[in-house]
């Protein structure tokens, strides 16, 4: 589902580190842009999720689906950009 | 006037004593970006907004309230058989003496709920911008204490609160579309 959308929901920029910053660099910054910026009004016909998964998952609407996880935790944030 | 029902919006489950997610959640319960403001901030502004969105603050006003049950939860289940030791541990001794266990609407960092935290301009756009900037915070704060839980019971309810925000910001968004439409403006080109 996530692959046909137009947009990316997640996106990641690597913030500047120079040799006199105590920590080590953290690598990359992962910030969420999700579906509502994309949308405008919301289109008509789009497909929705059968109720009983739209109770679980917060939204009737498959294309405001926006799972999320820790991107810093390991094995995480591989499905990002 | 409201009609309770009595179940949460989403099952709450936690798996794992951890009184210090207690902790981060009450900047959910009693925060700027929390529930509590969030359900006072749109019940009060929609007295003052246009009639075709005032039904709209109406609804997400009453789904914050349902939120704020689920975080209450939450920090319920986390506290509630904590020893005054394990609050310590947590970082939650000066919530201990003030308050033993009860909830109170406290930020993370102790600081108690003000009415500043919620705006009231007047204007509609001005509130509705400050209604989507509140409902993106609001998604942020979820994703950084998702970040900061190891319990995936605890996530699982919070992902779906976090997947609520990203719909009320949505419908916000198109309340500007709505309120900023020309169709009534008879223009002749
Ligand atoms: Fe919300």
């Amino acid at each position: 589902m996530k692959s046909q959308q137009p947009f990316t929901s997640a996106k990641s920029y690597v913030p500047p580190h120079s040799p006199f910053d105590p920590c080590p660099p953290i690598g990359r910054k992962y910030y969420s842009t999700p579906p509502n910026l994309y949308l405008g009004f919301q289109p008509s016909d789009l497909p929705q999720f059968s109720p009983a998964d739209a109770l679980r998952k917060g939204t009737l609407w498959k294309v405001f689906y926006d799972y999320y996880d820790n991107p810093y935790r390991k094995g995480a944030g591989k499905s990002r950009d | 006037m409201w009609t309770y029902e009595k179940k949460l919006q989403y099952p709450v489950k936690v798996s794992t004593c951890n009184p210090t997610l207690a902790k981060y959640l009450m900047e959910q319960y009693g925060g700027a970006d929390g529930e509590l403001a969030a359900a006072l901030r749109y019940m009060n502004q929609r007295y003052t907004i246009p009639g075709k969105v005032i039904g709209l603050l109406n609804d997400i006003a009453t789904e914050e309230f349902a939120h704020l049950e689920m975080i209450a939860t939450m920090i319920y289940k986390l506290t509630k058989d904590a020893t005054p030791q394990q609050l310590r541990d947590a970082g939650l001794a000066e919530h201990y003496v003030s308050h033993d266990s009860a909830l109170f609407y406290n930020n993370a960092a102790g600081v108690p709920f003000t009415a500043a935290y919620i705006q009231a301009k007047g204007d509609p756009i001005a509130d509705l911008y400050e209604d989507i900037a509140a409902e993106e915070k609001a998604r942020a704060t979820y994703q950084w204490i998702i970040d900061m839980s190891d319990d995936p019971d605890l996530n699982d309810s919070l992902r779906f609160l976090r997947e609520r925000e990203v719909v009320h910001s949505q419908r916000f968004r198109e309340a500007v579309e709505i309120l900023k439409d020309e169709r009534d403006q008879k223009k002749v080109f």
